[in-house]
């Protein structure tokens, strides 16, 4: 066993919007019977604008933000992305996060995938590498319409920044220091998809209890304990994604007996894949007391198992990063429109729609600086901050030529100087909001606001930035990515 | 030292097309259709025309680029055609080549064409083109609607308006303009509406419903300019000239520069200041007698009569309110109907601005005439608030 590995920052994000299971079930009980007996809570859908890609960068930004709270230079030697819905087959999926989060190009990135361990495996291999890691975990599972995957499934990302040797005042600020873990690899087909299959595919959820979860996950979680040097009964919280039922039958078997079960987040979340169950860990960190233990896992074709102990922070400056984005919510009472964000239904959206939306590569691949890590420029000579970087400075009193620095804004707070609700233009979720942001700093960007429906946004509203999906080339298949304005 | 343009060129004939949805006319036939008027307006032989300009903005669209569309529509003899583009001052800038040519003495006598045939497209609203391969990648994929609603909010903002208030004033421009253009047998849009019917209409960029926009057009407009001289030669009693062309193009200030609130053009004063100065004109308010602005949308002509200099800062609503820039008050503006009516075939209208003005100075305006004005000015604003281009252009009658 290695030493241990701390966590010294949490982030998480939960899309805002919520479809209520009502909602399903009032669309989709005609054909699922069943689905009034599951019609309570709401489950985290993605905006058109969210994928696996954009949540996990706004998770990494949190728990970089968190992690800096104690150190300045976190130096952040890997990202880890853990996800089933990485929207590029081949393409580098965590480079581009890498890129997004302005992340040093020497940073080593890994995409794991291919099971609903893959967020508690990224974890582990980081703990293994015994370097600064950043850990993400994120997930937007389509599920078929009326399907029971559809009201339990949610989307959602968490991330932990974590680091083998925190400096001595950064101890005082650990989060959680991950003890000893196991792992088990069993090829247990509880579900799967196929390569280039929309959905998952579920098999019998009685068969799964007791063939799997009664057995894998207890023994996996004894090994895990027994290099961590922990007694079972020692332990006060169980975090592990799936039927309550089921969840609590573990805990016995593994002799758990003084554990509480973590918050599934059924309420208003759901299950949020490889995500959900870093997300589940760093909701109970939010509360959780210093040196209390707990032990993590994850079923997935094999069982994870990771013991830890809550670190020395203290309670006020715990990151609340779940509770604020379960908090931040608006109600989708659409069916329809979530279908379509999902790619599940066809919406007429006429000949506007049509524009082709290739994206010049050769220019993409120079101007990345700014289109992917929002960076700018700001001049040596006036320090007039602008958008986008420039060989002459955007000042009229200073007009200096190649003097400019880059300048990041995604970090920046903007204010609303003039926006419109375009119900001309093509949206995929009318009306497409847009308008001129000025930068705290100074420099002024005409620029999407995301997140917003008609009538909640005015001028002189504070903003803030995050990435999201600019546009999808449906000719090809590729789909674009940029900074937009939400309300701060 | 450099005199400038004033009095140096006289436009001799001017046709304009009938604008509308003209299904049934590609852009070679509306371009036919304004040479044929103009060309009999001058009275000359049209082999007489030695150099062209052409104003097409989508060339995409149907229209072509290059000289070749002109050229080949009207059977040139070969002679010099240029073709430009600057947004929606295009046809003004036509214009803008074919009388420094004529001022330089390259040619004497030249033709600027304006044209644009936008009812191909299969829907309403300006066709959807990419903005550029850098900016597709970052800017909104903003209509001309939605940029241009922007002003509302920040003007509202900033003289503490309420946006119902502003609405009421934004509603009389378009009121007034289909007051005027109910009256011209060339507009698209003949019919006369009520203020409520405006403030009613179905939103399309917040705040500006349909009756807050201009229409969508097709159309074309030319002029035949000739120097002074030459115009009386040709037996002209009256002879309106030139006074002034200029033109401010945005250099990026609005787009990057916290400076600007985004309640006002920043081109439009500086490019007003040059053409009041090249015209001669130290009182806008009294020394115009009629304006074509680029009421694109409501709240355009709204700002721009305080960017022209001819309402106080924060004050147009009130000057429009009390009808300043109706028919009968102190200074018509879009006595033919404008954008609003008209619609705006991008490359014809400043050149359909042009022609207004023409005929109402030769007392040509039929049951549009204003009582004897000397002197009117055509603007155009090309782009969008956050970056334009505005064309000003004055004419006047000729004092031999």
């Amino acid at each position: 066993m290695h030493a241990p590995t701390h966590i010294t920052g949490i982030g998480a994000w939960i899309p805002r919007l919520r479809l209520a299971r009502a909602t399903i079930a009032k669309a989709t009980a005609w054909a699922s019977p069943s689905a009034n007996a599951q019609a309570k809570g709401a489950r985290a859908v993605c905006n058109w604008d969210e994928d696996a890609i954009t949540m996990a960068v706004e998770a990494g930004r949190l728990a970089i933000a968190d992690a800096r709270r104690s150190q300045t230079d976190i130096g952040i030697a890997s990202i880890n992305l853990a996800s089933t819905t990485l929207p590029f087959a081949s393409r580098d999926d965590a480079g581009l996060v890498a890129a997004a989060l302005d992340a040093d190009s020497a940073t080593a990135t890994l995409n794991v995938t291919g099971s609903l361990r893959a967020g508690t495996n990224a974890l582990i291999q980081a703990c293994l590498a015994a370097r600064p890691a950043l850990v993400i975990a994120s997930d937007a599972r389509v599920a078929q319409c009326a399907s029971p995957q559809e009201m339990a499934y949610g989307h959602g990302a968490a991330a932990l920044c974590l680091t083998p040797d925190a400096t001595d005042a950064a101890k005082q600020d650990v989060l959680a220091s991950v003890l000893g873990f196991a792992q088990v690899a069993v090829d247990f087909v509880d579900h799967y998809r196929m390569a280039g299959q929309t959905f998952d595919y579920a098999l019998e959820e009685r068969w799964i209890r007791d063939e799997a979860l009664a057995r894998f996950p207890p023994e996996t979680i004894q090994r895990a304990l027994q290099t961590a040097g922990i007694d079972a009964a020692q332990v006060q919280h169980f975090v592990m994604p799936g039927p309550v039922a089921a969840i609590k039958k573990i805990a016995q078997n593994a002799g758990l007996i003084n554990a509480a079960l973590a918050d599934a987040l059924h309420a208003d979340c759901g299950d949020t894949g490889t995500a959900q169950p870093l997300l589940m860990l760093a909701r109970v960190l939010e509360q959780a007391a210093a040196g209390e233990l707990m032990v993590l896992a994850a079923f997935g074709q094999g069982v994870d198992a990771i013991v830890l102990r809550v670190g020395a922070r203290a309670a006020g400056q715990r990151s609340q990063a779940v509770a604020t984005a379960l908090a931040r919510r608006c109600d989708e009472p659409d069916y329809v429109r979530y279908l379509s964000h999902a790619g599940l239904v066809d919406v007429g959206f006429g000949m506007r729609a049509e524009r082709d939306n290739r994206t010049a590569q050769s220019v993409a691949w120079r101007k990345r600086r700014a289109t992917t890590a929002f960076a700018g420029g700001s001049c040596a000579r006036c320090d007039t901050v602008q958008f986008p970087l420039a060989r002459v400075c955007v000042n009229p009193d200073c007009r200096a030529t190649d003097t400019q620095k880059e300048y990041r804004f995604a970090d920046s707070l903007g204010r609303v100087k003039t926006f419109t609700e375009d119900w001309q233009a093509y949206s995929a979720r009318p009306p497409y909001i847009y308008g001129n942001v000025g930068f705290a700093e100074g420099g002024n960007l005409f620029m999407e606001f995301t997140d917003l429906a008609a009538g909640e946004l005015a001028v002189g509203d504070q903003v803030r930035f995050v990435f999201r999906i600019k546009d999808v080339d449906k000719l090809r298949g590729f789909r674009r990515y940029f900074w937009k304005a939400v309300k701060a | 030292m450099a005199s400038g343009i004033r009095d140096k060129v006289a436009i001799v004939g001017m046709g304009c097309s009938r604008f509308g949805e003209r299904w049934d006319c590609g852009p070679d036939d509306l371009m036919v259709e304004a040479f044929g008027e103009a060309l009999l307006d001058a009275g000359i032989e049209r082999d007489r025309i030695e150099a062209a300009w052409l104003g097409v903005f989508f060339d995409e669209q149907s229209t072509g680029k290059s000289a070749l569309p002109l050229s080949m529509a009207l059977r040139l003899p070969n002679i010099p055609v240029t073709r430009v583009e600057n947004l929606c001052a295009t046809g003004t800038e036509a214009l803008r080549g074919a009388v420094y040519a004529v001022a330089a003495g390259a040619c004497d006598i030249a033709l600027a064409m304006g044209v644009e045939k936008l009812k191909d497209t299969g829907f309403g609203g300006l066709p959807e083109r990419t903005k550029g391969s850098f900016e597709d990648l970052y800017l909104p994929g903003s209509t001309a609607p939605g940029s241009f609603a922007q002003l509302a909010g920040a003007y509202a903002s900033k003289y503490g308006y309420k946006m119902d208030d502003l609405k009421r004033a934004m509603a009389h421009v378009s009121w007034k303009s289909h007051e005027n253009g109910a009256l011209n047998p060339k507009a698209h849009l003949r019919n006369r509406i009520s203020i409520d019917q405006v403030l009613n209409a179905p939103m399309v960029s917040w705040p500006l419903g349909v009756f807050d926009c201009c229409g969508v057009s097709d159309g074309a407009a030319c002029a035949i300019v000739t120097t002074p001289e030459i115009a009386r030669s040709l037996g002209k009693r009256d002879v309106v000239t030139v006074k002034a062309m200029q033109l401010a193009p945005s250099n990026g200030v609005e787009m990057g520069h916290n400076s600007w609130d985004g309640s006002c053009t920043l081109t439009t004063p500086l490019a007003a200041a040059r053409a009041y100065r090249e015209a001669g004109i130290d009182k806008p308010r009294e020394q115009l007698d009629l304006i074509e602005v680029h009421d694109c949308f409501s709240i355009t002509e709204l700002v721009i009569m305080e960017d022209l200099g001819l309402s106080d800062r924060g004050k147009a609503p009130r000057d429009i309110l009390a009808g300043r820039y109706d028919r009968g008050g102190s200074i018509p503006c879009q006595i033919d109907g404008g954008l609003k009516c008209f619609g705006h075939p991008i490359g014809a209208s400043g050149l359909r601005m042009t022609y207004e003005i023409y005929l109402q100075l030769l007392g040509r305006a039929d049951k549009r005439q204003l009582p004897s004005p000397s002197m009117g000015l055509a603007h155009n604003l090309g782009g969008i608030p956050n970056r334009n281009i505005t064309s000003i252009a004055i004419f006047g009658l000729h004092q031999a």
